[in-house]
């Protein structure tokens, strides 16, 4: 293949062209029009902006990553060095000093109940509002609808003595129930638009050959929506596993039981008074290297999962 | 299936007839189907036609009763609470006495919750600003910065997912985990920014980030908010980008179109839905700030409306702190409405 331009940039291009000098890259040409640029100029310039933010959105979390190989005196003297040995300790103590170990285990089970149920769930009303007609199918909807418009910090309050009645405060079931509650409306309301998109044929085909409601419902429509159901799932993954405004209100009390995000906010404290900050940058570490590596395993659907709820 | 829509009468009236080969006989085998799986439902109820509405009625009722049940205890209920103890001087005990607006009042009157609604303000107005003006440069940049071949109209850079996967990276991170991380970064003896302007001599600009000036505390919070959220409007902006169709970009460029022509009036006014949403979307969570606050500044130097509230819960306040989370409701339904009136635009399809 040629880099010749195509037809419609050479008429545009060729009065130009002879009085600029000839851009260097074999494709690069001049545009015509009030903001004309060169574009291999622009190339350069777009990377050298693009690159700038690279350096913005990832030098810190870098440098949190090479601080924690350091013994906290070397960080001291210099927080800006580069580590000379791999300084383990400092994760052994992240570990076990600092429990981060317990606190993800934590975090581990509370999310295997609550997204579990989140997904269950909000599929369930979701399948039923979008696939049905009945009396006040509108109203549920709009309800769930009009559940993602408010703030939660307004629920908090009587959100704490309903739970404190229930004798649900500092339990698990209680933060389990308190996040699949919250998350809900949006799963809802996501699921609902999906299975509306399904095709309404196969649904009938498996209810003729004498499949019940439930088990169309599992074996049939579940397996339909999976790709709905990934995105949603992953939203709501990040979004429980990364939740802190909840466990701070619900499972404050024993700090055995915090949560992933509970238990890094506390590590400035206690590692702080300690002056342990090897352990604090070792901490920060195993919880966002993990995160990021599946991130960027399956970014494409985690993009695609977390920008949906803005374009809907 | 929306084929009935008959509502659930019980199949008893009298006016109505089975239309089945059977006639049903009676109540009770009705009323034991309610309950029974349909295995084990005698043919002659199943066959009924009025058999068919009952089970449907079932399953809707069996799948919705626990997610609605959820959904109304622990999220509508302490809505509603919320608003009615808001009027209340309910501190947490039984009695929660009826006190009109006089938390409203109290509110009014209160130098410490106006000084942090202040706060939130300025976040509200400014952090979507530049957040979103981040977003939409680089998502251009990233979508038509390219160097042009064979004749492409646009083209993106190389790269271009590349940058993407860097750029979402804070998306993925817990939010308290952003706020320990800066919190790292400003640290004014041991932090990387202080450590990175001494390194390049200009100690002189070295500062408290954080702990010190109320001004420079809210800078600082105002760009890890915004730090956190520009890859997210980079995806999405450029997502929609994307879709813009290639030949409305040559039709501008046969036009004679520039690069500034071209952004201003071809795509800004194609992506502006998804901008405007994307502006409330950052509005909202820029009032709200309260993890970061929270955690990464020391209470002294900066408060926020959602930290102030969460302070008075905390004092048993409960009446008085349900008030301020009123207030910030109306405060996010308000900020929505203004961004809905002055970003309407005529609705461009393609």
């Amino acid at each position: 293949m040629s880099a010749e331009p195509m037809p419609t940039d050479a008429l545009t291009d060729r009065a130009q062209e002879s009085a600029a000098p000839s851009p260097p890259a074999a494709g690069g040409e001049v545009r015509s029009g009030p903001g004309r640029a060169e574009s291999g100029v622009l190339n350069v310039f777009s990377h050298a902006f693009l690159i700038a933010w690279v350096v913005m959105a990832a030098g810190p979390l870098i440098w949190v990553a090479l601080t924690a190989f350091r013994p906290t005196a070397d960080f001291l003297n210099d927080p800006m060095g580069l580590p000379t040995t791999l300084h383990w300790q400092n994760f052994a103590h992240a570990w076990t000093e600092a429990k981060i170990g317990r606190y993800a285990f934590n975090s581990v089970i509370i999310l295997a109940g609550s997204l579990t149920g989140t997904m269950l769930l909000g599929s369930m009303a979701a399948y039923v509002i979008a696939r049905f007609t009945f009396p006040g199918n509108r109203f549920v909807f709009l309800l769930f609808a009009g559940g993602m418009m408010f703030p939660v910090i307004l629920a908090l309050i009587p959100l704490f003595t309903i739970m404190d009645n229930m004798s649900l405060l500092d339990t698990r079931p209680g933060l389990i129930i308190a996040y699949i509650a919250y998350s809900l409306p949006f799963t809802t309301f996501f699921l609902t638009s999906f299975f509306r998109t399904l095709p309404s044929g196969v649904q009938e085909a498996a209810m003729i050959d004498g499949a019940s409601h439930t088990r169309t419902f599992f074996q049939v429509m579940m397996p339909m929506a999976k790709p709905g159901l990934v995105s949603i799932g992953i939203f709501n993954f990040l979004g429980q596993w990364n939740q802190y405004l909840l466990p701070l209100l619900l499972n404050n009390e024993d700090e055995n039981n915090y949560v992933l995000p509970q238990g890094l906010a506390a590590l400035t404290v206690s590692q702080g008074y300690a002056g342990d900050w090897g352990a604090l940058f070792a901490g920060l570490t195993i919880a966002m290297v993990p995160v990021l590596v599946v991130y960027a395993v399956f970014q494409r659907q985690v993009q695609a999962g977390l920008t949906a709820g803005a374009l809907k | 299936m929306k084929t009935e829509t008959r509502p659930a009468t019980g199949g008893q009236t009298s006016g109505k007839r089975p239309v089945g080969r059977t006639r049903a006989s009676g109540g009770a085998a009705f009323a034991l189907a309610v309950v029974l799986p349909p295995r084990f439902t005698p043919e002659r109820v199943r066959n009924d036609r009025r058999y068919r509405t009952l089970d449907k009625y079932r399953f809707i009722v069996g799948f919705l009763a626990l997610p609605l049940a959820f959904y109304a205890v622990f999220v509508i209920s302490p809505f509603l609470q919320a608003i009615y103890y808001s009027f209340t001087d309910w501190a947490g005990g039984a009695t929660a006495n009826f006190v009109g607006f006089d938390n409203y009042v109290k509110m009014w009157n209160d130098e410490r919750f106006w000084a942090s609604l202040q706060s939130s303000l300025l976040l509200l107005v400014v952090v979507p600003l530049v957040t979103l003006a981040l977003g939409i440069f680089f998502a251009y940049m990233i979508t038509a910065g390219g160097r042009h071949r064979r004749g492409q109209a646009v083209s993106g850079v190389a790269g271009s997912s590349l940058y993407k996967i860097v750029y979402f990276f804070p998306q993925v991170l817990s939010i308290a985990l952003i706020a320990v991380v800066w919190q790292q970064v400003y640290s004014s003896r041991s932090g990387l920014l202080n450590g990175l302007l001494g390194s390049v001599g200009l100690e002189g600009l070295e500062q408290r980030w954080l702990g010190g000036d109320y001004k420079l505390a809210l800078f600082s919070t105002m760009a890890v908010i915004a730090w956190s959220f520009v890859g997210f409007y980079v995806v999405l902006f450029s997502a929609a980008m994307g879709a813009i169709p290639k030949d409305i970009y040559e039709a501008a460029l046969l036009d004679g179109a520039g690069r500034a022509a071209t952004f201003f009036r071809v795509t800004l006014p194609l992506i502006w839905d998804t901008v405007r949403t994307g502006w409330i979307y950052m509005g909202i969570q820029a009032l709200d700030a309260f993890a970061v606050v929270l955690i990464m500044v020391p209470p002294h130097a900066l408060k926020v409306t959602p930290v102030y509230l969460y302070e008075r819960f905390r004092e048993g306040q409960f009446g008085y702190a349900t008030a301020i989370g009123v207030v910030l409701l109306v405060l996010s339904m308000v900020f929505t409405l203004i961004v809905m009136r002055i970003g309407r635009r005529d609705q461009i399809e393609y």
